[in-house]
This record gives C-alpha cells, sequence and structure tokens, in this order.
C-alpha cells in the first residue's frame, strides 16, 4: 500500500462523516476568507505600486475556495488555476510562500520561474497551474485514473472557470471521466465573467452544470457564495468518488468582484451596478450575518480578525520583499532532470553576461 | 442481397411513406433506391480492387447508404456539406460524377485534388462538398464557420455537418456545437453513429445516455433516429434543414447505424467485435430493409430489381476502368497548390 | 501620414481592411466590447459592429476551425489569439488545416485566414505570455509567417496579409506594442511580403533580425559604430516567405552573419538562416556565423532579462564575429 493510501486510511473522513459544514469550524472559515480578501486588496495595490508584476483577484469566490478546501483532505490532489489562492492557503501553505512566489525571489518553491498566482506547492498536494485555460482539467482526470490503479482512497479535484468550459480539455476531461468513472470533483467557479464575455455569451446551455449530463455523471449548482453549501456539496461529491460512483461537476455561482486581473478595465465591459447588486451578497458579509446572529463573532472580534490579517499580510509580504532575485544559473535547472551539455555551455555563457553563481 | 433474410421490417403504409417523403414519394424512392444500390456496388468493388491491391486504400460506408442518401436527396443545392469519413456518396448524389470521384481515389491525373490524399478523400466544390480531412472531427468547426460566412452574405443554405461516433468526442464538436449554438447558425449537426470508432464501440466513447443526449449541453436539441430507416432519416433531415433555413438554428441528430464492413481495408473487425454483431447488423441492413419494402408494395419488382443492380454495375466498372487508364499527377503539381503561386514559397526572394 | 504606436498601427491597418471590404471580419476573445485586452481592436465593434467584429467562447480551436469556414466560402477572417502561446488548442486547425486546404483540394478551396497573435517576451508574462515559436509554423508548408517590428509595417503587413490568398500568421512583437511609435501611411498602405526591410547599412557584419530584436540590434549598432564597428541591420518582415536574395547579399557584402531572435536556439528560425547561408554563402563568410536567442530553456519570469537577448549580447556576438576573421 502507497503512503497516501495509510494515510487516508487512516484519515477520519474514511469513516464517513455526515457532509454538513461542522459548526465549529465556522469562524475558521472566516478567518481564511478575510485573510483572502484583504491579501486581494493589498495585493491590487502592490501591483499598481510595480512591486509585483500582475494579479488576479479572487474576491467574491472566498467562500467557494474556503469550503472546497475545507471539503478536500489533506491526501486528496488539487488541481487549480490561478485564482486559487485561498485554497492553497487553507491547504496550509505559509502566506510568506505566497508572496515569495507572487514576488518571484529565490525562496519561491517555482524558483520564479511563473507569472504570480501560478502556485505550484507540492506539500500541500497543490499541482502547478498553468496559464493556458482549462489543461489542467485532463491532467486531474489522469491522477484520478492513477488513483483507481493504485485503489488509493482519495479523490482529485480540478478548479476552473466559466470560461474554460468552453476549452478542449474540459470536453476532454469529463469525458475521459465519465466513461473510466474517475474519482474526480470538476468544480467550476462561475463568477460570471472570462475577461470581458459574460457567461450568458460562453455557453448557450441553461446552467453550466448541465453539461455533465453529455458525459454521463451528475452536475450540480450551488450558491458559491454560502460557503456550508459549498463544503456540503464537495463532501458528497468526494464521498461518491471514493465510493466508485465516478465524478461530479460542480457549478458554484459566484461573481468576480473585481477586474479580470490587474491588466484589465471592467468597466470597458460591465455596469458597476451590477456589481453593485452582486456585492449585496458578499460571501464574507453573508458568513458574518450568520456568525454574529448565532453570537459566535462580534464586532470588536471581527476587527480583531481583520487588523490580524491585515499584520499577517504585511509581515509575509516585507519577508518576501527582502529576499533577492533566483540565482541567474536557476534559469538552466530544471529543464530537463539533468543539465546537458548545452545548457550547461548556456548556462556558462549567461553567467558571464549577468555574474551570479555557478551552483 | 437476399431478399428473403430476416431483415427488420420497415413499418411503414404507403400514406406514411408519402409524408415522410413528400408528394412525389415513389420517384423519390425509386431515386434513394438507386443511389443506394449504388453506393453499395461501388464499395463492393472499391474493396475487392484494394485486396487485389489495384488500390492502397478504402473506407466502405456500407450500413450507412440510407442517411448518405437522404441527406444527398433532401438537401438542396444551396446547402453545403462538410464531411466526416463516410459520405462519399453524399457527394455523388449531389452531383459529384462516380468517374470523377474514382480518380480521386485512384489518385491519377483526372483527380481535381491531383492525388494528393488518400483514397475516399474527394473534393467535390461544385457539389458543394468541401474537401475532407484525415484528422476526426476538424471540420465541424469549420462547418460553423461556413455557416456563419452564408448567414453573413444573406444565403439560404444550410450547412450540414457529418462525423462520427467518434468525433463527439473531438475538440472540435465541443467548440463546433457550442459555436453554433452561441451565434444560432444555420448548421444540422449529424452524427453517423455507426457505433464503432474502429474498435472502440460507442458505450466506450462516452458514458452520456446517447450522443445526441449531447445536444442540451449547448442549448441544442438533440433527435436519436434510426438511421437504418431510408423513411424516417429522410423526414427528419427534411426537418432539420427546412428549420435551420427558416432561422431556427442548429440541431444534433444522431443517426444510429451499423458498421457493417471493417473500419477500412487495414482492419479486422474479428479482432474486436462480439459474436453475433455482423448478424444483428444485417437485420439492420438499411439497402435490404428498404428493398424489403420495396417489394412489400410492389415498387421494385424483380426485373427492375435486375436493372438497376446491373445498371450499377457497369456504372462502376466504366467508373474504374476510366480511372485505371488515367497516368499519374504530373510530378510538377507536387509543389503546386502549397501557396496561391508557386513563387510565393518559403524563399520567395531567391524565385 | 499619422504617428502611431505599433499597435495602433494594427488598429488602423484592421479598420482600413475593414472598410475597404465587407468580407473582413474579426474574431476572437475579448476583441469587441473591450477591444481586445492590448486594445488592438479598440472601437472596432463600434465601427463595424457585432456581426463583424465577433466576440466568441474561450475556445482557441473554435475560433480558428469557424474562421476556416468562413474563409472557405470566401470572407476574410482575422482571427485573434489572445497571445501566441494560447495558439495551441487550435494548432490542430492551423497546421492540418489551414496550411493544407489549398493543397489537398487541389485548389479548390483555398483558405485564407488571418491569425494574429502578440507574442514574445519583455513584459514579465513568465512562461505563458512570453514565447516566441514562430519556428513551428515557418516549418509548416502552406503558411506564411509576417512579423512587423514598425508601426509602417504593421500597417503595412497587416493590410497585405488580410488580401493576400494565403494564409498568414502574423505575430506582433508585444514588448514594442507601444514602445516604438512612427509615421504611418494613411489609407491603403501595404508592404509586400518577402522583402526585408534595411534598417541601417553597414559593411563589417550583418545582423539579421524580426519583432522586437529589431530595435534591440539596432541599438548594438550604434554600440558598435563607436567602437568602428559597421553593422548592417536587415529586418527580415516576413520569415515566410524569405526575402533569402536579400540575406545573401548582404553576407556576400559583409562576410559576417550575427542572427538575433528571442526563440530558443535549438531548431529556431536562425539555424534556418545559418543553414541557407552556409549553402549559398559560404565562400563569402569570413567568420562563424553566430546566433544570438532565447536560451533552450522555458520562458522564465524573474530572470527574463537573463533569458532574453539584449544590446549587449548583440554587440558581442558581432565583436567575435568581427574579431574571428
Ligand atoms: C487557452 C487560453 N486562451 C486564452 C487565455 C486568456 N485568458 C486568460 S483568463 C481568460 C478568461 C478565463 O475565464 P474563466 O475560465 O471564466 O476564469 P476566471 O478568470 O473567470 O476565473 C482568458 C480568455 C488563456 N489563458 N488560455
Ligand atoms: C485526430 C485523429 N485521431 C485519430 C485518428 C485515427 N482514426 C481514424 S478513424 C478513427 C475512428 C473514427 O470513429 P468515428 O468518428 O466513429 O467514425 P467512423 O470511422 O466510425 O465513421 C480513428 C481513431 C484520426 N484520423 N484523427
Ligand atoms: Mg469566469
Ligand atoms: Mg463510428
Amino acid at each position: 500500500m502507497t503512503e497516501a493510501a495509510h494515510a487516508a486510511r487512516s484519515h477520519e473522513t474514511s469513516r464517513s462523516p455526515s457532509a454538513e459544514f461542522p459548526k465549529g469550524r465556522r469562524l475558521e472559515a472566516y478567518r481564511w476568507m478575510v485573510l483572502a480578501r484583504v491579501m486581494d486588496e493589498r495585493c491590487l495595490s502592490l501591483q499598481r505600486q510595480g512591486r509585483i508584476g500582475f494579479y488576479a483577484p479572487l474576491s467574491g469566490q472566498e467562500a467557494a475556495q474556503v469550503g472546497a478546501a475545507f471539503a478536500m483532505q489533506p491526501e486528496d490532489w488539487i488541481f487549480p488555476a490561478y485564482r486559487e489562492v485561498a485554497v492553497a492557503l487553507v491547504r496550509g501553505v505559509p502566506l510568506r510562500s505566497v508572496f515569495d512566489q507572487l514576488v518571484g525571489n529565490a525562496s519561491d518553491r517555482s524558483k520564479g520561474r511563473q507569472m504570480p498566482n501560478h502556485f505550484a506547492f507540492s506539500e500541500i498536494r497543490f499541482v502547478s497551474a498553468s496559464s493556458p485555460i482549462g489543461t489542467q482539467i485532463t491532467q486531474a482526470v489522469g491522477a484520478s485514473m492513477a488513483i483507481q490503479r493504485r485503489k488509493d482512497r482519495i479523490a482529485t479535484i480540478a478548479f476552473f472557470g466559466d470560461g474554460a468550459t468552453s476549452s478542449n480539455d474540459f470536453h476532454a476531461g469529463l469525458n475521459f471521466a465519465g466513461v473510466f468513472r474517475t474519482p474526480t470533483i470538476f468544480f467550476c467557479q462561475n463568477n460570471q465573467w472570462a475577461i470581458s464575455l459574460p457567461r450568458e455569451r460562453q455557453t448557450r446551455s441553461a446552467t453550466l452544470a448541465e453539461k455533465a449530463a453529455a458525459y454521463g455523471f451528475p452536475g450540480v449548482v450551488v450558491d458559491g457564495n454560502d460557503v456550508a453549501a459549498v463544503y456540503r456539496t464537495v463532501r458528497e461529491a468526494r464521498e461518491r468518488a471514493l465510493a466508485g460512483d465516478g465524478p461530479t461537476l460542480i457549478e458554484a455561482q459566484v461573481y468576480r468582484f473585481g477586474p479580470h486581473s490587474t491588466s484589465d478595465d471592467p468597466r470597458r465591459y460591465r455596469e458597476d451596478s451590477q456589481v453593485q447588486a452582486a456585492r449585496q451578497r458578499d460571501p464574507i458579509a453573508l458568513l458574518k450575518a450568520t456568525l454574529v446572529q448565532d453570537r459566535v463573532l462580534d464586532e470588536a472580534a471581527d476587527s480583531k480578525i481583520w487588523e490580524e490579517a491585515r499584520a499577517e499580510v504585511a509581515e509575509a509580504l516585507a519577508g518576501a520583499e527582502k529576499e533577492p532575485l533566483p540565482d541567474v544559473a536557476s534559469v538552466f535547472e530544471d529543464v530537463f532532470a539533468a543539465l546537458t551539455p548545452r545548457l550547461e555551455e548556456q548556462r556558462d555563457e549567461a553567467l558571464g553576461m549577468h555574474g551570479g553563481h555557478r551552483p | 442481397m437476399n431478399p428473403d433474410s430476416a431483415v427488420e421490417p420497415l413499418s411503414y403504409t404507403p400514406e406514411e411513406a408519402a409524408a415522410a417523403l413528400g408528394p412525389e414519394w415513389t420517384a423519390t424512392l425509386e431515386k434513394a433506391y438507386r443511389w443506394m444500390a449504388l453506393g453499395r456496388a461501388f464499395d463492393a468493388r472499391m474493396q475487392g480492387l484494394q485486396r487485389q491491391g489495384r488500390i492502397g486504400f478504402y473506407g466502405a460506408a456500407t450500413g450507412q447508404e440510407a442517411v448518405n442518401v437522404a441527406a444527398g436527396l433532401a438537401s438542396t443545392s444551396d446547402d453545403w456539406v462538410f464531411p466526416g469519413l463516410r459520405e462519399q456518396l453524399v457527394a455523388l448524389v449531389r452531383g459529384l460524377p462516380l468517374e470523377e470521384y474514382a480518380h480521386s481515389i485512384f489518385g491519377d491525373a483526372l483527380d481535381p485534388a491531383r492525388g494528393r490524399q488518400m483514397p475516399c478523400h474527394p473534393t467535390a466544390r461544385p457539389a458543394h462538398y468541401v474537401s475532407m480531412s484525415s484528422v476526426i472531427g476538424t471540420q465541424i468547426s469549420q462547418a460553423v464557420g461556413f455557416a456563419y460566412a452564408l448567414r453573413h452574405r444573406r444565403e439560404r443554405g444550410v450547412v450540414l455537418a457529418f462525423f462520427g461516433d467518434g468525433a463527439t468526442s473531438s475538440n472540435d464538436f465541443h467548440a463546433g456545437l457550442n459555436f453554433a449554438a452561441v451565434f444560432d447558425l444555420p448548421v444540422v449537426f449529424c452524427c453517423a453513429n455507426n457505433q464503432w470508432a474502429i474498435s472502440v464501440p460507442a458505450e466506450r466513447q462516452t458514458a452520456a445516455a446517447s450522443f445526441a443526449a449531447k445536444a442540451p449541453a449547448y442549448g441544442l436539441e438533440g433527435r436519436q433516429l434510426d438511421g437504418t430507416d431510408f423513411f424516417a432519416v429522410y423526414r427528419e433531415l427534411s426537418m432539420a434543414l427546412r428549420s435551420a433555413r427558416a432561422g431556427g438554428g442548429p440541431v444534433l441528430l444522431e443517426l444510429r447505424t451499423y458498421r457493417l464492413t471493417p473500419h477500412s481495408s487495414s482492419d479486422d473487425p474479428r479482432r474486436y467485435q462480439p459474436a453475433g454483431w455482423a448478424e444483428e447488423g444485417a437485420r439492420r441492413d438499411p439497402v435490404a430493409r428498404l428493398e424489403a419494402w420495396m417489394q412489400a408494395h410492389d415498387l421494385l419488382p424483380a426485373d427492375r430489381r435486375a436493372k438497376i443492380a446491373a445498371a450499377a454495375d457497369t456504372t462502376v466498372r466504366a467508373a474504374v476502368r476510366a480511372a485505371e487508364a488515367a497516368p499519374p499527377p504530373a510530378p510538377e503539381t507536387l509543389t503546386e497548390d502549397v501557396y496561391a503561386s508557386r513563387s510565393s514559397g518559403p524563399a520567395e526572394g531567391t524565385e | 501620414m499619422t504617428e502611431l504606436t505599433l499597435v495602433q498601427a494594427v488598429n488602423r491597418g484592421l479598420q482600413e481592411a475593414m472598410r475597404q471590404d465587407p468580407d473582413v471580419l474579426i474574431l476572437g476573445e475579448d476583441v469587441g466590447v473591450n477591444g481586445g485586452v492590448f486594445r488592438a481592436t479598440e472601437g472596432l465593434q463600434k465601427e463595424f459592429g457585432p456581426g463583424r467584429v465577433i466576440d466568441t467562447p474561450l475556445s482557441e480551436t473554435g475560433i480558428v476551425g469557424t474562421a476556416i469556414g468562413m474563409a472557405l466560402y470566401g470572407l476574410k477572417p482575422v482571427a485573434e489569439i489572445q497571445f501566441l502561446d494560447f495558439i495551441y488548442p487550435a494548432f490542430d486547425q492551423i497546421v492540418s488545416e489551414l496550411a493544407k486546404f489549398r493543397y489537398r483540394s487541389g485548389g479548390q478551396f483555398p483558405c485564407h485566414v488571418v491569425v494574429r497573435a502578440p507574442y514574445g517576451g519583455g513584459i514579465k508574462g513568465g512562461l505563458y505570455h512570453s514565447q516566441s515559436t514562430e519556428a513551428y509554423f515557418a516549418h509548416t508548408a502552406g503558411l506564411k509567417v509576417a512579423i512587423p517590428s514598425t508601426p509602417a509595417d504593421a500597417k503595412g503587413l497587416l493590410l497585405t496579409a488580410v488580401h493576400d490568398e494565403d494564409p498568414v500568421i502574423f505575430l506582433e512583437p508585444k514588448r514594442i506594442y507601444r514602445a516604438v511609435t512612427g509615421e504611418v501611411p494613411d489609407g491603403d498602405h501595404r508592404v509586400p511580403f518577402g522583402k526585408a526591410r534595411l534598417v541601417r547599412e553597414g559593411s563589417d557584419v550583418s545582423i539579421f533580425a524580426y519583432g522586437a530584436m529589431v530595435p534591440t540590434a539596432t541599438d548594438a549598432a550604434a554600440t558598435l559604430a563607436l567602437e568602428g564597428i559597421s553593422a548592417e541591420i536587415i529586418d527580415l518582415r516576413t520569415l515566410v516567405p524569405l526575402d533569402e536574395r536579400a540575406v545573401i547579399a548582404s553576407v556576400e557584402k559583409t562576410g559576417r552573419a550575427v542572427i538575433v531572435h528571442e526563440a530558443a536556439r535549438f531548431c529556431g528560425f536562425g539555424g534556418e538562416l545559418a543553414a541557407i547561408l552556409a549553402e549559398k554563402a559560404f565562400y563569402s563568410l569570413k567568420a562563424p556565423i553566430a546566433r544570438v536567442t532565447g536560451y533552450d530553456t522555458p520562458f522564465p519570469y524573474s530572470l527574463e532579462h537573463v533569458y532574453l537577448p539584449n544590446t549587449d549580447r548583440v554587440a558581442q556576438a558581432a565583436r567575435t564575429t568581427v574579431r574571428a576573421g
């Protein structure tokens, strides 16, 4: 038996608890959502100041991400797109590591090779994110087939957007998953926009979830602003996956509050009134309201949570910004398992030009 | 064809047949039967030639004649066909001369495509039959763009996009149906589900309940039809074409048939088809089913049937003879048509 | 004449083409309401309507596949791929279909599509917003490949591309979209394919470049001039068709060649140029040909300045060839 299988079996989830969101963890979820929101706001301004090169905010999608992350287990594999910062944080990546990536410094786990937001954290089974839309979907299915082959009791979850449902790999990925009944959760965060293209012009199907029928498995719509609902839905899908009942497509309906990315100006294609209307159902406000109502949270405690989040972000950022750039020689590593003579030659040429250490 | 073989009868009254085929229904039936017989005879002859080494490759459409002939007859001269792998008979019905098709199979000097493609990949612009690709599915999104252009120019034509069951897994199936629905274009998607993609059975191609069931994923209507029932195919295709022509948007038709021959001359289905499959397929032979119905309704007397068979045989033989007599393409055609003018090749400056 | 940036010149080229011919239409992601993520199609949907400037779903194979269908019918579609890095979902349509339609149909179905894509590094785009993979397309018979380096050429080559009879991959060096400005002729300005541009005359060494490497090479030539080295700069403009005559003639004059491109060196377009020179100008060469290129690695984010050829590297290569003989 593999290590992962051992771990999975000893894990509490294999005792099949209820799919209800554990009430005791609501405040924890709230903290993560606040942290993500604070990070978002900070990163937008950092980009404007030129301190990071790019950022893709997740505001409006915190409940969807945190709910899904809570429902998955540490042994599960995550195939993210570029917005899944909150998922990485919940799974235990230090905020500092996130900022190392955003800054692209020498401590970045991916050696500063990718644009901001394209994380890879093998320690939390968070697979390297790519820019080309949709490619992670088939990859998640392949990992799920490997899980089947090894008889491990875990699942994979693929994150993608409404736009990605039009991609080649959505079609191939869901089709393979249906045919091979893989333990895969397809988690589509429908934030209503693919850059400037509204959801209703992406496809004419009534919902994205119903696309699952084209591949022979269930699709469900969930209110992505409701962290408990997201949790329950993902949890149930995971149980189906582990029971051998195959994949599920989940459409978490959310709204992208911010720009697509720091390169985008949404005023060109959408009315601010639409955004304001969507903000009426801000997932953070919704969760806060229930917490306040249940007397788990009051205004003073809430302010403290926000303050702590700000402090945490400031500290992580300061640390990341102190780090130097990756070494010049690192450009030539990891192309192949070992440096080829040709790459060694090119590395030496680059070192001659730019300085740096020969490892 | 043995008229006594136990084919699944087509249960139509003459009134129903007339309703499916229109007022000229007996003439349509006669034409349809002649084309189906010709297609069948041509397939048989080509497979024989391939075994003798006289052509390099052949992929038959045996079992799919009802679909192809219905499409050829139900479409108008304004319509366009983007074929999958097995719709050559549609081109013939729409006016591609058999002799010219034979030239393309032999890849000779008289092939309009100058022998550049494998057998079974004809191009027939006058018949509105677009150059076919070996690459599965690519024609689907092309058909959609073509339909966009037709509408852009305010023309009446509808595009028939053919593809197999296997092609439903392709990228361009997904993109094509999605774009067609979003832009509401005049396309009739025809999935010729012959239940096999080489050795992969339809139920392992997808877990969906049917191929037609994929349509709602794009906000479209999907209909599953018995593709061995000429009446049903003709009726539904006519309706779909009419609707698309009137601005009703795209539709997906799944035409269920039986591939009665190997995938191609390079394939041996005994390796993968279960026992009894061929027998089941034979009961659903579209030509035999139509023939039995026509005979039962006194529309195909024995002498007429014999005449049609003989005529098909003569036409096929003449086409093969002409093609075998033609020389190979001239060597200089090798570098023609890469670009519009030969001088625009990669090294223009030195020409 | 109007003073424009390169991206504005692309925009004017598209506008001019669409005014000239109602069959010209644009399709791609975010090209309509949003005017393109680089604003290359700014204002065009307003002028020509959503039927001619089409926002498509997120599918490159859908974009190019439908563009092919439009072209088969006789329209002149210009497909925008948001970044060259995202063209691969459409690679099948481009190399298997677009490039081969005319040939495989014996000329019955010519298929003229322009596929525009911003390409190249220098904008901190990391692996997937930076690559220069022109060689994939230049390698495919049936495609033409055009790459402007000035605003005037951007408009002129684009108008030629739109009215050409063959499929054209039109690569726009996004790093200099706004960094260079220049006078652009108004109206129907066309720059012929297959005619390289002599950027600067010189006698000691020929530097061949295209796209964003042209200004880099030109800066290097200025540095070299101070050292008494006279560098000739040739902007290839179109890789296919290639102006072989200009390439060979320049080396026959200078006897030395430095080839510059951002793309990785191995099997890059420079390899083809070097082979042509070895085959057809061997006896004129006084020194080994030098290539200054991206390295044979993926395109890095933080260290893109290491990866990308710069003025120093170009100048250094030129000095080396001059010293060699
Ligand atoms: C293959 C590909 N085409 C185009 C792009 C450019 N692009 C980046 S994000 C994006 C929209 C994605 O929308 P969606 O899938 O809804 O995700 P969201 O950004 O809303 O989270 C586009 C078109 C890309 N990254 N990859
Ligand atoms: C993209 C691509 N992959 C694989 C093949 C090889 N191939 C040729 S036909 C075929 C099966 C096609 O099945 P289907 O779409 O059902 O059409 P049919 O042959 O049954 O008419 C395959 C896999 C191909 N031609 N193109
Ligand atoms: Mg979205
Ligand atoms: Mg099939």
